[in-house]
């Protein structure tokens, strides 16, 4: 058993003993099958001798019972089997994304793989469990009761009978394996890339058409479907091939068994039960070939689940951030030997006060911001308030909107704020209006990502939402992109008026910044200057410079919308 | 299936080896009886044993063949269903596919299409076998013992009947469960894409359990269609067994009466099973078969109707741009109004107006990736509606305003549609690129995620930007606002790098930063669909 099977049996362990109970029906189904063939047989056998009718009564009811029991076992065996390992996949289902939720996104962890992960591996655990573990056990049984069966009637017999349940059940198994591991195991990362192919195809289509590239990515995706293809067909070959060979096996053993048995002397009678026996039981122990193929194109789709079964949990539980929020000499290096991203800055945020931080883009703005929120820890100094998102927490950079309805997407932020609460929130932001034009109100969907929203709506959706946490401190990481100037300075005012706790708003416009308690002017790093927007103004360096070009580009703008 | 590719060969042998197989199980049954009935004299039929060993060889033979046929059909009309499906996409419009879910697709043309194998592997030879075998084995009976091959003939139409009665309202069952299954691909996609903002709202935590409501949802409908699907193979099941014992039990009265020989009442046993085994595993494959077929079904009516419109007319260049009484509506909006207006080569037309009132529509329109619903669009005469499209988008360099970021490294990112030997870090110091890169573990071969995870708004717009500057034989640009987030220091050199694209072009660009509009030779203003002509050039002040 590998380590990644291991790794789901500890998952299942509550729903162990349905699984054990799901198996026993099994074995009970196979044996029911075996016993019938194996009675008719000696019921036919003994009445060519011509008994009293009498001597075969047990045998005929036997023959009838049977007949019954094998549909019925099979019925709640099936049944039971599914119920406990969909109740197990639930579980793994769920801890998967805990374990993912957990995680910090990785640049190569892409959702198209983690997509064919959820829905492709996770039926791995449920085909470990179906068609591996339940029916190989019951298959084992199985063998186990009729080799004690076989030697009952016949001992020498029972050892060719054991001999061919061994190849069935285990050489046959073994051998498919190996066969087909290579392969199998080159399936499963095809499948995952074609996934990503797809995403890339539609959520991409723009961009490849525009610039031609379709039909180029389009053949990529072709020649991985037909590598694929090949090696199903590949799979296919050697697998059939296993397959006709149990086929010769149960044959063969049958052969064997009925040579020993009259060689052995045994009576006529039993010679054809062995036989008809035989060839049910290894008919039922070759179902650990399919077993076992099951089990080798689970392997690497099953390692990887593992991998996200085991991850340790994090201790990332917010610590007791009692005091002001705020930063107290942070610096952070992403990377060894890198510059610092930020470097020794700190910044206070009483209730109440509105700082900006300002910058060229790289300057450290969205650093600052992750690691107040606690997104990114420290290399070195203090933060405070971080990790806890009603104490600092609003919009960051590449928010996600999520497709589900307006409604939906804003509760994230407050998950029992009543429709008043929304109002307040969407109001300042500017997406009242919208939301109203909507026949559908607050339950308009929104479309994956927010597609079905233009620009500016996603927005101001994403600004509606950070108002709603209020949270001790609310952040803002261009809460106006994509918004036109004018809109952006209404949108702004109106959010800095309706944010009654501390403000932190990174912002590559100026405008609108006049009332701000403070203003960082970062680069590379560092805090180039601060202060309020009149001192900025005044003397030379960045800012003013900023501010000039910003002013008389914006002058000229609006004029030209306005003055029409 | 008439659009699956062309697998008729593959059936006929698919038939051939079925036939051969009911031959061998009659024969081999026939070899077994003559044995048994041997050795319960005691005696050892020698060449009865051989034959028997040979025959089941011979169906291991034909066992593999026929397995290997189906598992090489469906892996080719698996292949073709995927490149066709993965294809359709690139046929649709990207207005179409922005209201679809990417998830979907992947989970259709991945796990979905996978279904189909129970039915090509499973399903279809059982079907094929469940006619030979029968028709082979009542053949045999009638001539061994008549009455057995009354109740076998009666009860063979019982599966096919039960199973159909049964099997219909597993259907339906099973359609629902798949559309959850598609249902749940597309929530898992979209909550991992949204990680990072659920946990910026400690929610992260909280949707663990709203994956597990999903999940146990799943389980719950599944149950149910299991529930009634599992009933109609117990029916399959207690059918055949039943039959076992309603022709063993008189056969075995019979032998009492001496109204029947030992020999022939063991091959009524022997093969009176094996009559309704092939049927039966056919009824339990559909079941499992539905799935695939489900996606097929789905897979096939994700396929527009259309033919790729490929040709068309091949469009002059340079030319007037002329768009008269266009008006695109959507399902909900309507986001152009009876436009009318003329763009002159080398004419560099600046495009303002309040967000969402229609300016990126505008240029969806000049790139064909929108269709007017009521004028036309015309370049150098040319109506785009049938124009060569792919040919005249290779005249334009075009900046979306969120570029799409692909699975490949930032150089295969830039690259896209051009040749390999390109020379990308021209473009890439226009774009303001090079200092990214640089500061990229990998420089340009470093990977980028799905959504361009690990890269910063302004530096999937410079990506975005080196594409468009790739494009050096463009004759219109058309940037849908290329400096939002970029800060005024890089924002200047990509205004004057934009400048030298635009050199000898014409250029359309949407803007909300002003320092764009200075180069506009016209601006146009956009307001709820209505598009109007602001008459006299911006001043260009910049720097105050």
């Amino acid at each position: 058993m590998t380590a990644a099977e291991r790794t789901v049996l500890r998952v299942a362990r509550p729903w162990l003993g349905r699984l054990v109970g799901a198996g026993l029906l099994a074995a009970g189904t196979e044996l029911a099958g075996l016993a019938l063939m194996a009675t008719a047989t000696w019921l036919l056998i003994t009445a060519a001798g011509q008994p009293p009718v009498a001597a075969l009564t047990v045998a005929i009811v036997a023959v009838r019972t049977l007949a019954i029991a094998r549909g019925v076992l099979r019925y709640t065996e099936r049944l039971a089997g599914h119920d406990a390992v969909l109740r197990i996949i639930t579980e793994v289902r769920a801890r998967i994304f805990a374990t993912l939720a957990d995680r910090p996104a990785r640049a190569t962890d892409r959702s198209g793989d983690a997509l064919s992960r959820l829905v492709s591996d996770v039926d791995a655990v449920q085909d470990l469990l179906l068609r591996v573990l339940v029916p190989g056990a019951a298959a084992g049984l199985v063998a186990v009761l009729a080799v004690a069966g076989a030697a009952a009637i016949s001992p020498p017999a029972a050892l060719p009978l054991a001999l061919g349940l061994l190849l069935a059940g285990v050489v046959l198994p073994a051998l498919a394996s190996a066969l087909t591991r290579r392969t199998a195991a080159r399936v499963a990362p095809l499948r995952g890339a074609l996934a990503v192919d797809a995403i890339d195809l539609t959520a991409g289509a723009a961009d490849l058409a525009a610039f031609g590239a379709t039909d180029a990515t389009l053949a990529k995706a072709a020649g991985r479907a037909a590598e694929l293809a090949r090696l199903e067909r590949r799979l296919g070959l050697v697998g059939w091939a296993v397959d006709g060979a149990g086929v010769l096996l149960a044959g063969a053993t049958a052969a064997v068994v009925v040579l020993t048995a009259l060689r052995a002397g045994t009576s006529g009678t039993l010679v054809g039960v062995l036989a008809v026996g035989t060839i049910a039981a290894v008919e039922s122990a070759l179902a650990l070939v399919g077993a076992a193929r099951q089990r080798t194109q689970l392997d690497t789709a099953l390692a990887r689940v593992a991998a996200l079964l085991t991850d340790a949990e994090p201790a990332r539980e917010p610590a007791p951030a009692a005091g002001e929020p705020g930063l107290d000499h942070v610096s952070v290096t992403y990377r060894a030997g890198a510059a610092p991203a930020l470097d020794g800055v700190t910044l206070r945020l009483p209730p109440g006060r509105k700082v900006a931080v300002v910058g060229p883009s790289g300057a450290g703005k969205s650093t600052l911001l992750a690691v107040l929120a606690g997104t990114v820890a420290p290399d070195a100094g203090q933060v405070t308030g971080a990790g806890d998102p009603h104490r600092v927490g609003g919009l960051f950079a590449d928010a996600h909107v999520f497709h589900a309805p307006v409604r939906d997407n804003l509760l994230l932020a407050r998950p029992d704020a009543t429709d008043e609460e929304l109002a307040a929130a969407a109001g300042p932001a500017g997406f009242l209006d919208w939301v109203h034009d909507q026949p559908a109100g607050w339950d308009t969907e929104v479309g994956e990502d927010g597609g079905q929203l233009s620009g500016g709506q996603r927005q101001r959706l994403l600004l509606a939402r950070a108002l709603l946490l209020r949270p001790e401190v609310l952040v803002l990481d261009e809460p106006t992109e994509g918004l036109d100037p004018g809109a952006a300075d209404a949108v702004l005012a109106s959010v800095v008026a309706a944010t009654p706790g501390a403000l932190v708003l990174v912002t590559h416009r100026l405008r609108g910044l006049a009332e701000f308690d403070e203003i960082l002017v970062l680069d590379a790093g560092r805090v180039l200057d601060r202060g309020r927007h009149t001192d900025l103004v005044a003397r030379p360096g960045w800012y003013r410079d900023q501010w000039q070009t910003q002013e008389s580009d914006e002058r000229g703008y609006l004029s030209l919308g306005a003055g029409t | 299936m008439r659009r699956v590719p062309a697998t008729r060969r593959r059936f006929a042998v698919l038939g051939l080896t079925g036939t051969a197989t009911a031959v061998v199980v009659v024969l081999q049954a026939t070899a077994l009886a003559s044995v048994l009935t041997a050795a319960a004299g005691g005696r050892l039929d020698r060449t009865g044993l051989g034959l028997f060993v040979a025959l089941v060889a011979a169906r291991a033979g034909l066992a593999w063949a026929q397995g290997a046929v189906t598992a090489w059909s469906a892996a080719a009309v698996k292949e073709a269903l995927r490149v066709e499906l993965l294809g359709s996409v690139t046929r649709r419009d990207p207005a179409w596919l922005a209201g679809q879910r990417g998830g979907s697709l992947a989970t259709l043309a991945g796990r979905g299409l996978d279904g189909l194998d129970a039915y090509f592997t499973g399903y279809l030879p059982q079907l094929v076998l469940g006619v030979t075998i029968p028709i082979a084995v009542l053949s045999r009976l009638v001539f061994a013992d008549w009455t057995s091959a009354v109740i076998v003939a009666v009860t063979i139409p019982l599966i096919p009947i039960f199973g159909a009665l049964v099997g219909w309202q597993a259907q339906a069952a099973t359609e629902r469960q798949w559309r959850r299954l598609s249902r749940l691909g597309g929530h898992f996609l979209d909550m991992l894409s949204g990680l990072p903002t659920l946990r910026s709202f400690g929610r992260a935590r909280a949707q663990v359990d709203v994956v597990r409501r999903m999940a146990d949802a799943h389980r719950a409908a599944t149950m149910k269609t299991l529930r009634i699907a599992f009933l109609s193979a117990l029916v399959l099941e207690l059918v055949a067994t039943i039959s076992v014992a309603l022709v063993a039990v008189p056969v075995g009265l019979r032998l009492l009466s001496g109204g029947i020989t030992l020999q022939v009442a063991l091959l009524v046993l022997l093969l009176t099973p094996e009559a309704y085994l092939p049927l039966r595993a056919a009824g339990t494959k559909f079941h499992a078969s539905l799935e695939g077929l489900t996606a097929l079904d789905e897979a096939l009516s994700a396929l527009p109707d259309t033919a790729a419109a490929a040709g068309g007319t091949a469009v002059p260049r340079p030319g007037p741009i002329v768009l008269s009484g266009v008006t695109v509506a959507y399902d909900r909006t309507t986001a152009l109004r009876d436009v009318s207006l003329t763009i002159q080569p080398g004419e560099r037309v600046a495009i303002v107006g309040p967000s969402g009132a229609g300016k990126s529509t505008l240029l969806a329109l000049l790139l064909g990736f929108v269709a007017p619903t009521a004028g036309q669009v015309r370049v150098s005469g040319v109506d785009l509606a049938t124009a060569d499209l792919a040919a005249w988008r290779r005249e334009v360099a075009w900046v979306p305003q969120r570029a799409h970021l692909f699975a490949g490294t930032v150089a295969d990112n830039v690259r896209l549609g051009a040749p390999a030997d390109t020379d990308l870090d021209k473009a890439a110091s226009a774009a303001a690129l090079d200092e990214v890169i640089e500061a990229l573990p990998e420089g340009w071969e470093t990977m980028l995620g799905e959504r361009g995870y690990g890269l910063s708004s302004g530096q999937r717009q410079r990506i975005a930007l080196a594409r468009a500057f790739l494009r050096e034989h463009a004759t219109l640009v058309l940037l849908d606002e290329p400096t939002a987030r970029l800060d005024a220091a890089s924002e200047g050199a990509v205004v004057e790098a934009t400048l030298r694209l635009l050199a000898g072009r014409t250029g359309v660009f949407v803007a909300h930063r002003p320092a764009l509009l200075a180069v506009a030779d016209r601006v146009l203003r956009v307001d709820d669909g209505v598009v109007t002509e602001l008459a006299r050039p911006v001043p260009t002040g910049v720097g105050g």
